[in-house]
């Protein structure tokens, strides 16, 4: 299934598809005013962006590094060359200290990897503990989100979630209320658990440290309580100095939900007394995407979530239907590298309009990359035959003038004559919620033509 | 080879060719009334309050909290928190009073590493937290206060820059999610 038709079953409740739309954009537009307050946004987004292009030119040095102070430290690094291998790190680490539940922080790499089943499936309980994290496990659901997991429910979907799974009052919808009645629930999980896993936002080269960042203080009450850590991170997430979260401090909690910071910026250098820290650094995929010139400036986000706020499909399409970890442009960036054929889709889920790139915080310029991602569908092959057949025909037209001119004139003749079901049919997936505009007299180039003469004269 | 072998020569048959770190702005120059007023208004914009110094201990009195921890000179709680082993013992705090180590003007955020909380849970577990903060450590910039911590001069440090907060049901703003319930500043 395309997201194409994923996005129609979603837009079949316009109600909710409006609601949906309007969320996101008061989340942009409360990125809107809080950069309003920093005149220097623009210069702290080419800082962003400065250092992550110095990452990748050195990210090996950065990792050895990184590994070397964080070894130093006291904390065990592990490497995967892959999710299985990532997730077979994670299940070894729990096995020796026979760690039966964990609680876990929002980390979209271990969503990536499917760490949750892999453990599950040895008998591991995993409690995912941001509240919107909790609520789509719950309801056996992937985020739709990276920042916001479960914000394609209705608060009422909530209540009764809670209701049968958590003992709420039947019909109590209220947030204030659900978000206690998840408070206590999760506490019991924290004080139990044995191991915390969490996401990285940054890893410093320089201290061999490690930052999550959090609204919640979930990561932290799991981190600290457990006498197990374990930090999952992408090679991607390393920086160099620790003057450098400065700027990336600055950005993130902006962009992603209009907050000057977010409520908790934690900095993990060493195991606490008596307890154990690991940092478990994964590439899947992502070298070979350092390798493709055209693509590799997606290995600098932040996962802020700005690109899916901003995005007029995202926002009217839902994370669901882009049936990828990442949704969103940035995620349909990602992806086709990842399963061209599964995903290479998702390049057309854009208008191009570029709103993506101008609120990215590190200047990625994805819609520039969805375009020639759409390039390479079609070369190898990939494009489904409802737009591969007009793209060629419309090729062939417009490059010969001749042509172009007799096709010009045949459709105005012929759109204003046809019947409505000739021109509105199944082969017009174009016209199934759109009206062509009101047929011209004239084309432009005789407008113009005509425009000419009666100037002359 | 290793999968970190593998991993390294991946990057280095991948990467791209040298690109420049970009020099970091300077810090802003000082301006403490400025600093303080903005510092006030972002963290009362995230739901924090403000205590005057005189007031604390009448404050802390009057909240009627059971389990006080203080880590702050001359304020006693009635838990000792260095004399815990196991931050289990922490489950039932009610208020935590603790100094922090640099305020940033610009985002509200304050620094507490291991050193002031004693068990990196504290600021986490407790109910309610406060937080006193000499005026004399305010900074302006996030690239400011970078400069002055060490982040790695204990095992964790954190910034926190309001009470614990959720807005994942349907992007209502809650108030106390995991963490502290509330946050009271007192600058001295």
């Amino acid at each position: 299934m395309t997201h194409a038709k994923r996005a129609a079953d979603f837009l079949r409740n316009e109600s909710r598809a409006n609601w949906h739309d309007e969320s996101l954009w008061h989340v942009r537009s409360k990125r809107d005013t809080i950069i309003a307050g920093i005149p220097e946004w623009e210069a702290l987004r080419q800082l962003g962006s400065d250092i992550k292009d110095n990452v990748l030119s050195n990210l090996d040095t950065y990792l050895e590094a990184f590994e070397r102070q964080a070894t130093a430290n006291g904390v065990t690094v592990h490497w995967a060359a892959d999710a299985a291998e990532h997730n077979r790190i994670v299940h070894g680490i729990l096995e020796r200290h026979a760690v039966d539940r964990i609680v876990k922080s929002k980390s979209m790499l271990t969503e990536e990897c499917h760490l949750n089943t892999y453990l599950e499936e040895q008998g591991i309980e995993v409690v995912d503990t941001d509240l919107g994290e909790r609520i789509i496990q719950l309801r056996k659901e992937p985020p739709s989100h990276i920042v916001m997991p479960a914000i394609h429910l209705k608060k009422e979907e909530i209540g009764q979630l809670f209701h049968e799974q958590l003992g709420t009052d039947a019909g109590a919808s209220d947030p204030q209320y659900l978000t206690e009645a998840a408070r206590q629930h999760l506490r019991e999980k924290f004080l139990a658990a044995k191991a915390a896993i969490t996401g990285v936002n940054f890893a410093i080269a320089e201290t061999g440290g490690i930052v999550v960042c959090t609204n919640e203080g979930n990561a932290d009450m799991g981190v600290h309580l457990a006498p197990v850590q374990i930090h999952c991170m992408g090679i991607e997430k390393v920086i160099p100095l620790a003057e450098h979260l400065g700027v990336f401090t600055r950005l993130l909690g902006r962009s992603a939900t209009g907050q000057p910071i977010t409520i908790y910026t934690s900095h993990h250098h060493r195991p606490k007394p008596g307890g154990e820290m690991h940092v478990v650094i994964v590439d899947n995929g992502r070298t070979k995407q350092l390798g493709r010139e055209d693509f590799r400036n997606s290995l600098k986000c932040i996962r802020c979530g700005a690109c899916m706020n901003t995005c007029p499909i995202y926002r009217r399409s839902g994370g669901h239907s882009y049936d990828h970890t990442i949704p969103g442009p940035i995620g349909s960036i990602l992806s086709p590298g990842i399963d061209l054929k599964k995903h290479g889709d998702l390049a057309f889920a854009s208008t191009l309009c570029g709103s993506c790139s101008d609120v990215c915080p590190v200047k990625i310029d994805i819609h520039d990359q969805l375009y020639k991602w759409r390039q390479i569908v079609s070369e190898e092959g990939h494009l489904e035959n409802g737009k591969r057949l007009p793209l060629l025909g419309a090729g062939a037209v417009l490059s010969r003038d001749g042509a172009y001119n007799f096709m010009g004139k045949a459709a105005r003749v012929a759109l204003k004559l046809a019947p409505r079901a000739l021109v509105y049919n199944r082969f017009n997936p174009w016209g199934e919620t759109r009206e062509l505009p009101e047929v011209p007299g004239e084309s432009f180039k005789e407008w113009y033509a005509n425009q000419r003469k009666d100037h002359e004269q | 080879m290793s999968s970190k072998a593998t991993i390294l020569a991946g990057i280095r048959a991948a990467k791209p060719g040298p690109r420049p770190l970009p020099t970091l702005p300077p810090d802003p120059p000082p301006a403490p009334e400025e600093w303080e007023e903005a510092f006030r208004t972002v963290l009362a914009a995230s739901k924090t309050t403000f205590v005057e110094a005189g007031e604390l201990a009448a404050y802390v009195a009057a909240t009627g909290a059971e389990t006080v921890v203080s880590t702050l000179p001359g304020l006693e709680g009635n838990l000792d928190v260095t004399a815990i082993d196991d931050p289990l013992q922490l489950a039932g705090v009610d208020l935590a009073i603790l100094p922090a180590r640099i305020g940033v003007a610009e985002n509200g955020a304050l620094w507490v590493s291991e050193a002031e909380c004693v068990h990196r849970v504290l600021p986490f577990i407790t109910q309610h937290l406060i937080l006193v903060l000499d005026r004399e450590l305010l900074v302006g910039t996030m690239h400011q206060a970078y400069r002055r911590v060490q982040i790695d001069a204990t095992g964790f440090g954190v910034w926190i820059a309001g009470p614990s907060k959720t807005a994942d049901i349907e992007q209502s703003l809650v108030i106390g999610a995991h963490g502290a319930r509330s946050l009271v500043v007192c600058l001295r």
